[in-house]
């Protein structure tokens, strides 16, 4: 921090210094900044409403009502009921799937970075240089220039169109490794490793009982992350499935795009648009609900930065 | 960054052993399944060509001349170059004052605002699309509303001249609450009595930013602007989507990967597509690393 600012003399700085971060808080409030704020505040918000009112249209409502109101009648319940039934009930089959990439997936994701990053945090070991030269290298490559060759390899495995083709590549995050990895170094003394090997306790076993707890907010927000991350996917399904009963949501959604955007396709506007809104719930209640933790484990993994 | 840190060696009791292996190779054995071998194969794959008389022989580097040759290919690069010029300072301006907005204290409702606008980001990039795309579109659109309410007609922001543009506002609404976070939780590091001190003193809040905040977090602003240039590059999904709500103003070539995408899976042309990838590879890596040496020298 090399700025020309002078600290205070430390006698009024310790009488003040409970008071700080209330001082903080409590600073006098800007309307004009809340309001210009505002502005980023309703484009984010703007298209999720869009979503949700027009979830509630009939494919008729959506063509001659305006966008960011309601229509005469509330079709919201049917919407849903028909997008779990169309098609003989293909939306729950792709929310299955869905559920399945991401608990499998970012779950394994979740435990892996969890464990690598707290081996790197917390050893030192011949090769250690070069692990983090290969994965902060790799972080650099788009995930996309491998998916081609990704999907060659795994159609000569014969592991295309088959879950395992969506999960394996879902179970590394070069970015999780890295956010544990910081969050490690700070979360866990290593008096307290220390302390544990004096007792007896073997390696894993004080990882997974002494460490665990303590990476709690870490491993929320990694898994947070990679849920979204799997939960989201789309280019790596759309290559790998050819079968839509393994399609996760999302390449599901996109499928009845294109069949309702073909001439003489059964036009299902009401069923994308309700769909989508079923989509997203689930992490936007995720999000909003484990909110102190992500944002301490964000906060953390940024200390180093 | 993270490697220099490596080099100080803070691990445990400071004892070499492979115990530390025992923590990591389940992560790196997967890697090297979905990292390492994809990346080894695809450079094999750019190496040889598919003839239809003849079969499969090595050619060398000529793929890579054919795609350093390749109109498609420089057309489709230059437009996530512009991209990128455009669209990533805009996003990361954009998520920068909020993130200072809303570290000043003098918001009201703050943790709303800090949370609502982060929202976007756990919308999939699909849903973002057909969102964005159907408000786009003239059909049931807000274009098309406002049109029909003010009897005038609005640029379409699915036609070819615009629809870049419009890809670059679904990319800023996707991933500005995204970069306002990361912003943030840095800028949280900074010791309060920082911007006490320098009040007190009499310094501006304009000069609290760009003298104790901005530098504090260069870091926060060099990561994500890497990610960004890699995002960038990447530029997939929203295409691929808008696809078919635009046909017309999104070619096969629109982006590199699109490309890459079209070569293989409508082309067949399989080794050609993995040149391509790679030389998007070596493109990305190189830029993201011009990027992250430029922030470190400022920093030092």
């Amino acid at each position: 921090m090399t700025t020309s600012v002078r600290t205070p003399p430390a006698e009024s700085r310790s009488a003040r210094a409970p008071l700080r971060s209330a001082a903080r808080r409590g600073r006098r409030r800007s309307l004009t900044l809340t309001v210009l704020t505002g502005i980023v505040l309703v484009y984010s918000l703007i298209p999720l409403v869009w979503l949700l009112i027009n979830s509630t249209k009939t494919q008729a409502g959506l063509l001659d009502s305006f966008g960011l109101w309601f229509d005469g009648d509330f079709a919201l319940f049917s919407n849903i009921a028909d997008t779990f039934t169309y098609d003989d009930g293909i939306y729950l089959r792709w929310l299955g799937n869905t559920l399945l990439y991401v608990l499998v997936g970012a779950g394994g994701a979740t435990f892996l970075a969890v464990l690598g990053g707290y081996g790197l945090a917390k050893f030192d070991f011949p090769g250690k240089r070069a692990v983090f030269a290969v994965v902060i290298g790799a972080v650099a490559v788009p995930g996309t220039a491998l998916a081609v060759p990704t999907f060659l390899m795994f159609s000569r495995m014969g592991l295309t169109n088959t879950p395992w083709a969506v999960i394996i590549p879902s179970l590394v995050t070069p970015f999780g490794l890295y956010l544990m990895w910081t969050f490690a170094m700070e979360a866990i003394p290593d008096e307290l490793i220390e302390a544990a090997r004096v007792d007896g306790a073997s390696e894993f076993g004080t990882f997974f009982r002494i460490c665990l707890p303590l990476l709690a907010p870490g491993i929320v927000t990694v898994l947070l992350f990679s849920m979204v991350a799997t939960w989201n996917n789309y280019f790596l399904p759309l290559i790998m499935l050819k079968n839509p009963d393994w399609y996760p949501l999302t390449v599901g959604l996109n499928a009845w795009n294109e069949q309702a955007q073909t001439a003489g396709g059964e036009p299902v506007f009401n069923l994308i648009i309700t769909g989508s809104l079923l989509t997203i719930l689930p992490l936007l209640a995720a999000f909003l609900l484990l909110q102190r933790y992500w944002q301490s484990g964000l906060a953390a993994g940024s200390v180093k930065q | 960054m993270a490697v220099a840190r490596v080099a100080t060696g803070r691990g445990v009791a400071r004892r070499r052993s492979l115990v530390g292996w025992g923590f990591i190779g389940p992560f790196l054995t997967v890697f090297a399944l979905v990292f390492l071998a994809p990346i080894g194969y695809a450079i094999y794959l750019s190496l040889f060509r598919n003839r239809l008389i003849g079969g499969n022989s090595f050619v060398g580097l000529d793929n890579y001349t054919q795609a350093l040759q390749d109109s498609e290919f420089w057309s489709a690069l230059g437009r996530v170059t512009l991209f990128l010029a455009v669209q990533v300072p805009i996003m990361l301006f954009l998520a920068l004052l909020v993130a200072l907005a809303i570290d000043s204290g003098r918001l009201y409702g703050k943790g709303f605002f800090r949370v609502a606008i982060f929202l976007p980001y756990a919308v999939p990039a699909v849903v973002a699309t057909l969102m964005w795309g159907f408000m786009y579109g003239t059909r049931f659109g807000l274009i098309g509303n406002v049109n029909e309410a003010l009897g005038v007609t609005l640029p379409d922001p699915l036609s070819p001249d615009l629809v870049l543009a419009s890809i670059g506002n679904i990319v800023t609404w996707e991933f500005v609450g995204y970069n306002m976070l990361i912003f943030y939780s840095a800028l949280r590091v900074v010791p309060v009595s920082l911007y006490e001190a320098a009040e007190i003193d009499g310094a501006s809040q304009v000069r609290i930013i760009r003298a104790i905040k901005l530098p504090a977090i260069r870091g926060a602003l060099v990561i994500a602007t890497i990610f960004s240039v890699i995002g960038s590059f990447q530029l997939f999904n929203e295409p691929a989507i808008l696809q078919d709500l635009a046909p017309n103003a999104i070619t096969t070539y629109f982006t590199p990967n699109l490309y890459a995408y079209s070569l293989s899976f409508s082309g067949q042309q399989y080794n050609y597509s993995a040149a391509v990838a790679i030389v998007m590879a070596v493109v990305t890596m190189v830029i993201a690393y011009v990027v992250q040496l430029r922030g470190m020298r400022r920093e030092s």
